[in-house]
């Protein structure tokens, strides 16, 4: 099994193993801080603990998303084959938090805004979002074995990418049920350090989940690869 | 305590509901992505097992994708 056993291999075999620990551990010190430490929201109650998952998973899904648009356009400047292979590898976590972010949105929505759905801009613009990860994904399995197949998920990702300032901005340029940013960048964060803090764990533990499942994707990817080189000999 | 934890004040069907779904999103992707790269490795290692002395000596040679992507579908992007 020397063939297998080689640098690369090795690198993402092992670093799987370290992520799946750290995002335990991490995921476990995020749902203590989310569920007993923090706490309840003056105007919202106990219903803000929702936040806990279901902002980390949108932003989660946008920052994949743009990665893969980002590197969708490398695939074509730069004709460098692992670049899709990246892109391919991210597409199924960006998926399952794109839908996290709508299912739990729709939860919180229930004793909030006293309804499960609204077509307001920003729910509606993050459908979106899970529909082009849902096409990305399908393009992939049913063109898989064609010569085009990059071309078109390319196209995808970056046709898809003109959502994402939608959906940042969609709060501020209309009038919405969904409220404006708490936390940001460039202005003042709205919300409180004993809120932070959970929510900053909690995306750290997000984050790692689609860190170990874009490594077990691409290991799997490089297995598939391999297993091409083998039907050659 | 433990009621109040999980009663929340009224909203613990909201939260625990938001909570749970996320966790099972998660073990549910885990468990498909773990099955497929476990799927792939079994493939491999049936493929590697049937092969002569010969061949096990040319894809010992091969380094990964670099050789063996160029000459893929992707090549002609």
């Amino acid at each position: 099994m020397n063939f297998i056993k080689n640098y690369q291999f090795n690198l993402v075999r092992k670093s799987q193993k370290i992520v799946l620990g750290l995002f335990l551990i991490v995921l476990m010190l995020g749902l203590f801080e989310a569920l007993v430490l923090s706490p309840e929201d003056y105007l919202q109650g106990d219903s803000v603990r929702i936040m806990y998952v279901h902002v980390p998973s949108a932003w989660i899904s946008l920052g994949i998303f743009s990665l893969m648009a980002a590197l969708s356009i490398m695939v074509i400047i730069f004709k460098n084959k692992l670049f899709f292979l990246v892109a391919k590898s991210l597409a199924p976590s960006g998926f399952v938090f794109s839908l996290i972010a709508l299912v739990t949105g729709s939860i919180w929505g229930k004793p909030t805004w006293g309804t499960w759905w609204a077509w307001d801009a920003r729910i509606t613009s993050m459908l979106i979002l899970c529909i082009f990860y849902l096409m990305y994904l399908i393009a992939w399995r049913i063109f898989e074995s064609k010569d085009y197949v990059t071309k078109i998920t390319s196209f995808i990702a970056i046709l898809g990418f003109i959502n994402i300032p939608i959906i940042k901005f969609s709060v501020d340029w209309w009038s919405t049920l969904h409220q404006p940013s708490s936390v940001n960048i460039f202005s003042e964060t709205t919300i409180h350090t004993t809120m932070l803090i959970p929510l900053g764990i909690m995306t750290a533990a997000f984050a790692l989940f689609s860190l170990l499942i874009f490594l077990m994707k691409y290991n799997t990817e490089l297995i598939k690869i391999k297993n091409k080189g083998l039907d050659r000999l | 305590m433990i009621s109040e934890l999980f009663y929340m004040n009224g909203y613990g069907y909201y939260v625990l509901s938001s909570f749970l779904f996320t966790l099972v999103c998660f073990l549910g992707l885990y468990i498909i992505t773990k099955i497929q790269l476990t799927k792939e490795q079994n493939k491999f290692n049936v493929k590697f097992g049937e092969l002569n002395s010969e061949q096990v000596k040319e894809a010992k040679k091969q380094k990964i994708y670099k050789e063996i992507i160029a000459t893929e579908i992707y090549s002609k992007i």
